[in-house]
C-alpha cells in the first residue's frame, strides 16, 4: 500500500506541472547578495495570497563535476526538471578566467529559448517616458553568443553568429502564443536583414510563417535602428517584439532603461520542458543583508511565473498590491526615493491582499 | 590637406548620390540653397537605387573617386526586395570609409526629453558585423561571420581620440560587448585601450552595449565622445537621433584616408513620408554644410547653417516629425532671403 502511494507520488512528480492535486511545487534558486532576502520577501506575499504552489529551495552554489569543472549541482537540476518551473534570485558570477556565467549555464542547461520581458511605466515612479507598455522576446540559445570565435591571421578576429531555423521557428511561434495569451495585439520582428540577408533574412521568414499560422495577431517587420530610433521618440507604437539574441539585449535593457531600470522589471526564460523566472538586476552586494532591497522585479517576475501556470487570479492581486503600494509611496524602498525597508514594504503588499481578498 | 578634393577654376565638383524614398526630394532642396547662394559647387549626379545595375555602382564608385567627395541619400536594400547586399554599406567598405561620425547636440527648441545632449558618436563604418559574409553550411543553419581586425579598430579608435583633442573634448567610452564576444570585442576593447595609453590628458572608459543603451535613455549626459564597432554604432546612433529629434535634424560623416561621404545621420531612406512635401530637409541640409567645410567653404557653410538654426530654434518652422505642420517647403522658403546676401 504504503509502495503503491510512493510510486504514485513519484509518477505525479515526473510529469512536471500537470498534478492531480491543487499544488504545485516550484524550484526557487534564491540567489546570492540581496537574492534571499527578495525571495524571502516574494514567499512571504505568495503565502499571504494563498498561492497553491510549494517551494522547493535549492542552492546553485557551483561544485566540482568529475571533470573537474565547475556546475550547477546535480540536485538543483534535477529538480527545476523535476518540477519543470523555476524562480530565480540574481546570481553572482565570479571573475577570472575558467568561469562560465551561472546564469548563461542555467539558461543552456535547461534548453531555456525564449526571454521574455515585459517592460510597463509604474505609476508612482516616474520616469521622462510615462506611457511604455512593451514586451521583448529574445531568442536564447544561439545567435551571437554562439561562443564560436577564432583569431584567423595576427590581429584579425573572426566571431560566428549562429541561426538556425528550427530556434528562429520556434521563438517566433512562441511570440506569437504570448501575444494572444496576454492580451496583446501586435508582434514586431526586430532584424537588420538589408545587411544580414541570409542569418536574419532566415529569421525574418521564420516570423513572417508564423504570422501566416496567426492571423489573429498583427504583424510588422522593423529594422533594428529604426526601432531604435522610434523607441525613444514614441515607445507606445510598440508592443510585442520578437528578435534574435543580440538585438534581444540590447532592445531589453534600453526599454527597461525607459520605465526606471533593472530593479522594476520582471523577466521569464521559456523552454521546451519548462520556464524560469527570474529578476535581471544584480546583487547589490553593497546593500545585502541590510533589509533595503526592492523586492519588486522578483515579485513581479513570480507574478509572471503565477499567469504561465494559469494561475491568473493570484496573479493580478498580487501585481495589483505592489502596484498600489509603489503607487502610494508610503512604503518605497531607497532606490525608489523612499525610505522603507525591504521588509515594510513586503508587509504592505501582503496587508493589500488580505484586504483585498477579505 | 589629405583628401584630394575636385577642383576647377575655384569651383569644386562633388558627387551627389541621391538615392531612393526622400533622398531625391532632400537633394533637389540642396541644389536649389546652393543655387540660390551661389555656392562655388558643380554636382555630378548620379542615380543609383534600388534597381540600377552593377555597372552603374561601379560607375558611381569611381565618379566619387575621382571627386573625392560625395553627398548621399539612402540606397533602398530591403530584405527580399532587393538582389544582392547593401549598396550603401558596399559604398562604404569600396571606399573604405572607415569611420562615420555623428555629432549629436539637442535643438533648443525642437521638443525632446533631454535639451542638454552634446555627444559624439563614432563608429567603425568597414567592418564588424557588416562583412556580409554569410554561409548555409547545412540546410537550415546560417553562419554569419562578424570581422574584428586590430588594424581596423586602432584607426577608428585613434581617429576617435585625434577628435577628443581637436575639439577639446574630455572622454571617450568605448562600447562593446567583449564580456560575451570574448575574442572580437576583446580585440576591439584591448586595442582602445592601447591607444588610449597614447592621450592621457584624455579620460577613457568603456561600457557593455546593453548597459550604454539603458544609460543613454536615462542619463545621457554622462557620455562624451563614444567609438564602438559597426553595429552598435548603428543601434546607439539611431538612438541618440531619436533623443534628439529624430531622423530628420542630423547629418553623418564618413571618411576614409582619401575620401568622404556626407549623408543624412540616421541614413533613413524615409519611403513612408516621400513625394509629399512633409520630410524635414535639415538633416541632409545639415549634411551639406558638412560638406561645405569639408571643402573649407567656410563662409557659405556658416550662413547655412545660421539660417538652418534661426528657421528651426527662433522661427519654429517644424515638420511633422517635430510635431509640427510645417512642410518641406515651408522650411527652404525661410531660408532663403537670409541666403541671398553672397546669392549671384
Ligand atoms: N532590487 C534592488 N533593490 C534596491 N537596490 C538595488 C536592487 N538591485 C540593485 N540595486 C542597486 O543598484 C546598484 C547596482 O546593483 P548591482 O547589483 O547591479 O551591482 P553590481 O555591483 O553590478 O552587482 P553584480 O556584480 O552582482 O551584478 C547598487 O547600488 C544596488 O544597491
Ligand atoms: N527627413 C525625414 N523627415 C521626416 N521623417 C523622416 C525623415 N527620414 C525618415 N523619416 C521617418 O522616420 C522613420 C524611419 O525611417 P524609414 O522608414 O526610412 O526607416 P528605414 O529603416 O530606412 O525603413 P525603410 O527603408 O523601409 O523606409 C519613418 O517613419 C520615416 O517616415
Ligand atoms: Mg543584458
Ligand atoms: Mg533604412
Amino acid at each position: 500500500m504504503a509502495g503503491w502511494c510512493r510510486s504514485l507520488v513519484k509518477g505525479v512528480r515526473s510529469v512536471g506541472v500537470r498534478h492531480f492535486s491543487d499544488v504545485r511545487t516550484v524550484t526557487l534558486i534564491p540567489g546570492d547578495g540581496i537574492g534571499p532576502e527578495i525571495s524571502a520577501a516574494v514567499q512571504k506575499i505568495f503565502s499571504t495570497a494563498q498561492v497553491p504552489i510549494n517551494w522547493e529551495e535549492v542552492d546553485v552554489t557551483p561544485v566540482k563535476g568529475p571533470d573537474g569543472k565547475f556546475g550547477i549541482p546535480p540536485a538543483a537540476i534535477d529538480s527545476v526538471n523535476r518540477n519543470g518551473i523555476g524562480l530565480k534570485g540574481p546570481l553572482m558570477t565570479p571573475v577570472g578566467k575558467g568561469h562560465r556565467s551561472l546564469n548563461l549555464a542555467i539558461r543552456k542547461e535547461f534548453n531555456l529559448y525564449a526571454n521574455v520581458r515585459p517592460c510597463r511605466s509604474v505609476e508612482g515612479y516616474e520616469t521622462l517616458y510615462r506611457d511604455v507598455d512593451v514586451v521583448t522576446i529574445r531568442e536564447n540559445t544561439e545567435g551571437e553568443y554562439s561562443g564560436i570565435e577564432h583569431e584567423i591571421v595576427d590581429g584579425v578576429v573572426q566571431s560566428i553568429k549562429l541561426i538556425t531555423e528550427q530556434a528562429s521557428r520556434r521563438v517566433a511561434e512562441y511570440a506569437f502564443q504570448y501575444a494572444r495569451n496576454n492580451g496583446r495585439s501586435k508582434v514586431t520582428a526586430v532584424h537588420k536583414a538589408n545587411i544580414m540577408r541570409m542569418s536574419d533574412g532566415l529569421f525574418l521568414r521564420c516570423c513572417r510563417d508564423a504570422a501566416e499560422r496567426n492571423p489573429d495577431i498583427r504583424f510588422e517587420e522593423k529594422y533594428l535602428d529604426t526601432v531604435c530610433l522610434n523607441m525613444v521618440q514614441d515607445p507606445s507604437q510598440y508592443d510585442v517584439l520578437v528578435m534574435p539574441n543580440l538585438y534581444g539585449d540590447i532592445l531589453s535593457d534600453l526599454c527597461a532603461g525607459l520605465v526606471g531600470g533593472l530593479g522594476l522589471t520582471p523577466s521569464g526564460n521559456i523552454g521546451e520542458g519548462g520556464a524560469v523566472f527570474e529578476s535581471v538586476h544584480g546583487t547589490a552586494p553593497d546593500i545585502a543583508g541590510e533589509d533595503k532591497a526592492n523586492p519588486t522585479a522578483l515579485l513581479l517576475s513570480a507574478v509572471m511565473m503565477l499567469r504561465y501556470m494559469d494561475l491568473q487570479s493570484h496573479a493580478t492581486v498580487i501585481e495589483q498590491a505592489c502596484f498600489d503600494t509603489i503607487r502610494e509611496g508610503n512604503y518605497r524602498t531607497g532606490d525608489l526615493g523612499g525610505k522603507a525597508k525591504c521588509s515594510e514594504f513586503t508587509d504592505e503588499i501582503c496587508k493589500k491582499i488580505e484586504e483585498s481578498n477579505s | 590637406q589629405p583628401f584630394p578634393v575636385a577642383r576647377y577654376g575655384g569651383r569644386y565638383t562633388v558627387t551627389i548620390l541621391p538615392g531612393d524614398g526622400i533622398g531625391p526630394e532632400m537633394m533637389g532642396y540642396v541644389q536649389d540653397i546652393f543655387r540660390y547662394a551661389g555656392v562655388p559647387v558643380d554636382f555630378e549626379e548620379i542615380q543609383i537605387t534600388k534597381d540600377s545595375t552593377e555597372e552603374e555602382f561601379d560607375n558611381a564608385v569611381i565618379c566619387i573617386k575621382r571627386n573625392g567627395v560625395a553627398l548621399k541619400g539612402s540606397i533602398e536594400s530591403k530584405y527580399g526586395g532587393v538582389e544582392g547586399g547593401s549598396r550603401n554599406a558596399l559604398l562604404r567598405t569600396q571606399l573604405d570609409l572607415f569611420a562615420n561620425v555623428l555629432h549629436c547636440r539637442s535643438y533648443p527648441a525642437v521638443r525632446s526629453r533631454y535639451s542638454d545632449i552634446d555627444i559624439v558618436i563614432i563608429r567603425e563604418n568597414t567592418e564588424g558585423e557588416y562583412s556580409m559574409m554569410e554561409h548555409e553550411g547545412v540546410k537550415g543553419v546560417i553562419e554569419s561571420l562578424k570581422i574584428i581586425t586590430r588594424h581596423g579598430s586602432e584607426r577608428v579608435a585613434r581617429y576617435a581620440f585625434e577628435y577628443a583633442v581637436k575639439h577639446g573634448r574630455k572622454k571617450v567610452t568605448a562600447v562593446h560587448k567583449a564580456n560575451i564576444m570574448k575574442l572580437s570585442d576583446g580585440l576591439f576593447l584591448e586595442t582602445c585601450r592601447n591607444v588610449a595609453k597614447e592621450y592621457p590628458e584624455i579620460e577613457f572608459t568603456d561600457m557593455i552595449v546593453d548597459n550604454t543603451c539603458m544609460q543613454l535613455v536615462s542619463h545621457p549626459q554622462q557620455f562624451d565622445v563614444m567609438v564602438m564597432p559597426n553595429l552598435y554604432g548603428n543601434v546607439v546612433s539611431n538612438l541618440v537621433c531619436g533623443l534628439v529629434g529624430g531622423p530628420g535634424l542630423l547629418s553623418g560623416r564618413n571618411y576614409g584616408e582619401h575620401f568622404a561621404v556626407f549623408e543624412p545621420g540616421t541614413r533613413n531612406t524615409g519611403t513612408t513620408v516621400a513625394g509629399r512635401n512633409i520630410a524635414n530637409p535639415v538633416a541632409m541640409l545639415n549634411a551639406s554644410c558638412d560638406m561645405l567645410e569639408h571643402l573649407e567653404l567656410n563662409t557659405h557653410a556658416e550662413l547655412i547653417r545660421n539660417a538652418i538654426e534661426k528657421t528651426v530654434n527662433i522661427d519654429l518652422i517644424h515638420t511633422a516629425d517635430l510635431g509640427g505642420q510645417a512642410t518641406s517647403l515651408d522650411v527652404l522658403e525661410l531660408h532663403l532671403p537670409s541666403l541671398k546676401c553672397l546669392g549671384v
